[in-house]
């Protein structure tokens, strides 16, 4: 296959999901049942994000250095910390560890 | 997480969002595309994990992976469609501005329109998609600019600040024993499957983690 085919095919299926997402009629949407599940696979897959990328790499289970700066900015956003500063004290945390051990 | 003002925490989520952008250019150009490949994916595809699974694929096997890397992007790239389906009730009626917001809708704009409240829902979206588009566009140029020289993004602890990011915008919406509930045994299921399963799915199981949670019955709702 021929890469820059790949690449079209490749953004093209991803930009399918945001398509039909949006041209599914919202009416069938305002249901509560629908609305709720929608929040509820928002919260899923974020959550899942945060796992995977916290604790996995190269489909491995990994505890290194991103664990204590996950917990840094869990910590941070119980203090209300403003968005930026909590992502970048978590690079901190995480760059400072990796220099250090 | 204070959010105080729409346009400044969408300005955040733009240039935090757009600075992992460098690594993802950086990793672009280091797993064999040139440069014009990597900014065409940042444009085009416009979705961090997708992006990140295709070059994650391919610098890992070269073009024989390309379908491989093909389906992964797809596989991850399916939460858009669910983040699209929530915005699309979000934003209303929106008539040729759709295949815009289609392409806008990723987690960052998602969250943070869930994020807020009242009409600033619609505002979040549009401000956040537009910021984080602009920023991961520019840095992914830069990042493969820059090529292997900056090379793995655990140096600059960015890595890190990814999930931080995430840790940030998925937090004020783990309201109600419900939700904590759903985002507890997420994080648990896209974990312990990632040996198991290829790159992208562990993220699909988490979302079936919200289906199993929706059909059980509504008792625990906070």
């Amino acid at each position: 296959m021929n890469l820059w085919l790949g690449l079209i095919l490749a953004s093209a299926a991803v930009y399918s999901w945001k398509l039909i997402g949006f041209l599914i009629p919202t009416k069938s949407l305002k249901h509560p049942r629908i609305a709720d599940l929608a929040a509820l696979i928002t919260v899923a897959l974020l959550s899942g994000l945060v796992g995977v990328q916290t604790l996995v790499s190269n489909s491995k289970i990994e505890l290194d250095a991103r664990l204590p700066a996950v917990l840094v900015a869990i910590t941070l956003v119980l203090f209300r910390a403003p968005f930026i500063v909590i992502v970048c004290a978590a690079a901190l945390v995480a760059a400072l560890l990796r220099v250090w051990f | 997480m204070r959010t105080s003002n729409v346009h400044t925490l969408s300005l955040s989520v733009g240039i935090a969002t757009g600075l992992y952008g460098i690594s993802f250019g950086a990793l672009a150009v280091a797993s064999g595309l040139d440069i014009w490949q990597t900014c065409f994916l940042s444009l085009f595809m416009f979705s961090g994990g997708s992006q990140f699974a295709f070059i994650g694929v391919l610098g890992s096997g070269g073009l024989l992976s390309l379908p491989a890397a093909v389906l992964s992007a797809w596989l991850l790239g399916v939460r858009n469609g669910f983040y699209a389906v929530n915005m699309s009730a979000l934003l209303g009626s929106l008539g040729l501005k759709r295949p815009i917001a289609a392409q806008l809708a990723i987690d960052e704009s998602a969250a943070v329109a869930l994020s807020r409240e009242g009409d600033e829902k619609s505002k979040g979206f549009w401000l956040t998609g537009s910021y984080v588009f602009i920023f991961w566009n520019l840095l992914t140029l830069v990042g493969a600019l820059l090529g292997s020289s900056i090379g793995d993004p655990k140096v600059w602890g960015l890595d890190a600040a990814a999930a931080a990011a995430f840790v940030a915008l998925v937090w004020p919406r783990l309201r109600g024993s419900r939700m904590r509930l759903t985002g507890f045994l997420s994080v648990l299921v896209a974990i312990v499957s990632s040996p198991y399963v290829p790159i992208g799915v562990p993220i699909l199981l988490a979302g079936a983690v919200a289906v199993l949670v929706w059909l059980l019955p509504e008792r625990a709702k906070a």
